[in-house]
């Protein structure tokens, strides 16, 4: 039923999705160029200072770019685990307005959050691509491995994000201490270091970090060019169909009040 | 069709912010929150094509009404069915974005009502041609007035006819050359059968639009029936209301400023408006002939003191004003600890719409001479439209119109009515 009527209101959807980039680049002088400047530079402070300036070499491996990609591979998709999250904190605090003042499904805003930082994603993940191209180590078939691997690591971004962005109306606590939970989170995570560097009985903490796996595997794919280990992420569809659940409960069940508190 | 059972809805109040977070770990067995009803078991129904109007004082649950038939907020108990298509107009605004056009707004609160991209393009020209927003249809909301904004919400919310529309106190902003359009465009709608409830202060517009009323007050249902019959009961009741209290200071009651000035010698103590039956009210219709009772205590001895009567309009201009002085009415010497009962009696030849009352004591002609007492907005009242001539302006002039038929040839071409010559 709500999938329906997010279809229903799909001209809306779409429309708030534009609009919201249209909105960041409204008063700007290059307009939508920054769609592609920023992550650009990114991508370019990433490989050329690790590779050259800093000379970091993932261990075992000699190959100048190896690391950078290995960074990229794990820093992109956390910002877009990230992102998610910390919209969705927001979410309807920033939309009080329209909440207020106009009826249309509600679950729509958390569907135009995703489709907005999904195509955030796909513009700098693109770039990066075609520097692993560009440099002759695009990873081949494995690369559509990613898919999946994204979707569960989204939709448990979704789900925890609804849950935490509903809780965030009645107790702003909530986004303040995410904010730092997310900190030492992304710390937790083999995305900057690499996991084989951490000592023995940090090993097993790590296994307790649902996004420990996923990031390996995206390392995997774009650093090694292999297929990850399927069987490992059982868990996660678990997980993220029990977020989704959990968030979407939330969703309705405090809906109704959510709007007399905004 | 609107189907409304058994509606509540409840604010709850937190003393203070743990206690939330007690009641939910408490599974809400413990319920520290003081209720604020704002609706209470109201229960109606409105067939297709009615005109519904929400009276009743601040506070009396109407915009929550209209929230929840709107959607936007969820009630505590009891059901609401809505068939068809709702466009609802709450307050202002559509919760536009100041950064963009007037034009992406527009699409956006369009694509808010549920239209497909197809239609979207389809009504644009509609919204822009009604609007009348011009040049400025392009700049960003930002640089809009107040009533340029609300044109544009109306405009896109009544782009397309829906089949109910809800409209809470929304053209009561914006130029009278906008309302009237509004007005017309609704009377349209209504005549090709679309639901219409309507929240509105202005008495005379619910007389004008609706075909019945709803009186609401502290969140119940109090009455329903014709807008004529629930309006003389809310002013019933408004007028009970005022009994209760010392002296009729309505307009002070509705937090309107007061002014009151003078050497405080002699005191205005009571002011009531009421009607032929002696019955004091708020509300008259066109025409009925009134009665403004004041009394003033004196505290000291004057000799003939002026009463002085001045109504102004809304906006605070003086309709209409004069004095015991004129009237070549004095009271000879009044003494020290003596009141005087003063009535000015008269039909109440106003057009429809809110007036204050403004008395004075004074010696004299006028109040410069020597002001015992001046009392701005003593009291304010509603003149509502009554069953004869339809006409606009505050002043009711009583008209008389003959209307003739002959051959234009009589009439030597040219000639006509441009030029005021002579009729033959």
């Amino acid at each position: 039923m709500l999938a329906r009527a997010v279809w229903q209101y799909r001209g809306f959807v779409w429309g708030m999705v534009s609009r919201e980039f249209q909105a960041r680049y409204l008063q700007s002088l290059l307009g939508s160029a920054w769609m592609l400047l920023n992550p650009a530079a990114m991508i370019a402070i990433y490989t050329v200072i690790f590779s050259q300036v800093m000379r970091a070499r993932l261990p075992g491996q000699d190959d100048a770019f190896a690391y950078s990609i290995y960074l990229c591979a794990g820093l992109l998709t956390w910002n877009f685990f990230a992102e998610v999250i910390v919209r969705s904190l927001t979410v309807f605090l920033d939309n009080a307005a329209l909440l207020k003042k106009a009826s249309f499904p509600r679950i729509s805003l958390p569907v135009v959050l995703l489709l907005s930082s999904s195509i955030n994603f796909a513009i700098i993940f693109a770039l990066f691509l075609l520097v692993l191209l560009a440099t002759g180590r695009f990873p081949g078939w494995p690369i559509v491995a990613l898919i999946p691997l994204l979707a569960l690591q989204q939709a448990f971004a979704l789900g925890l994000g609804t849950l935490l962005g509903v809780l965030n109306v009645f107790f702003r606590d909530v986004a303040q201490l995410v904010l730092v939970a997310l900190q030492l989170w992304f710390w937790l995570t083999p995305i900057v270091y690499s996991s084989a560097i951490v000592p023995e009985w940090a090993q097993a903490a790590l296994a307790w970090n649902p996004l420990a796996p996923l990031v390996a595997g995206y390392q995997q794919i774009l650093v090694a060019g292999t297929w990850p280990p399927w069987w490992q992420f059982r868990l996660h569809l678990v997980g993220a169909l029990a977020a989704l659940a959990l968030g979407f409960l939330a969703f309705d069940r405090l809906s109704g009040e959510m709007v007399d508190e905004l | 069709m609107i189907e409304v059972d058994n509606l509540s809805k409840r604010y709850k109040r937190y003393p203070q912010r743990w206690a939330r977070l007690g009641e939910w770990l408490s599974g809400g067995r413990w319920a520290p929150y003081e209720s604020r009803w704002a609706l209470r078991g109201v229960s109606f129904s409105v067939r297709p094509g009615e005109a519904l109007g929400v009276v009743g004082a601040n506070g009396a649950g109407k915009s929550t009404l209209l929230k929840i038939l709107a959607g936007t907020t969820v009630p505590t108990s009891g059901s609401v069915a809505i068939s068809g298509r709702v466009a609802a107009l709450l307050e202002l605004g559509l919760g536009f974005h100041p950064d963009f056009t007037g034009r992406q707004n527009a699409v956006v609160g369009c694509q808010m009502l549920g239209m497909s991209p197809a239609e979207v393009r389809a009504c644009l020209p509609e919204v822009v041609d009604f609007a009348e927003l011009g040049d400025v249809f392009d700049q960003p909301l930002r640089s809009y007035s107040t009533g340029m904004q609300m044109r544009l919400a109306f405009s896109v919310a009544t782009a397309v006819r829906p089949d109910v529309l809800i409209v809470d106190e929304a053209l009561s902003v914006g130029d009278v050359y906008f309302q009237h359009k509004g007005i017309r465009r609704i009377r349209a709608f209504r005549e090709a059968g679309t639901t219409m409830l309507f929240v509105s202060h202005d008495l005379g517009a619910v007389k004008a639009l609706c075909d019945r009323a709803l009186l609401l007050d502290g969140g119940h249902l109090l009455h329903s029936g014709t807008p004529a019959a629930v309006i003389d009961y809310y002013n019933a009741l408004v007028a009970q209301r005022e009994d209760a209290g010392p002296i009729s200071q309505t307009g002070s009651a509705e937090g309107r400023t007061v002014t009151r000035s003078g050497n405080g010698l002699a005191r205005i103590t009571a002011v009531e408006m009421c009607d032929a039956a002696a019955r004091a009210r708020q509300v008259f219709q066109v025409g009925e002939a009134v009665q403004l009772r004041c009394r003033i205590d004196f505290f000291t001895a004057v000799d003939r003191p002026t009463i002085g009567l001045l109504i102004r309009d809304r906006l605070g201009s003086d309709v209409f004003g004069t004095n015991s002085y004129h009237l070549d009415r004095s009271a000879e010497c009044v003494q020290s600890g003596e009141s005087l009962l003063a009535t000015f009696t008269a039909p109440l030849n106003l057009g429809p719409g809110s007036y204050s009352i403004t008395i004075a004591v004074h010696t004299d002609r006028t109040h410069e001479e020597r002001s015992f007492d001046w009392w701005d907005r003593a009291l304010v009242f509603e003149v509502v439209p009554n069953d004869a001539y339809h006409f606009v302006g505050t002043a009711r002039l009583p008209v008389e119109l003959t209307l003739e038929r002959r051959p234009t040839a009589s009439l030597r071409s040219g000639d006509g009515l441009q030029r005021p010559s002579p009729l033959p």
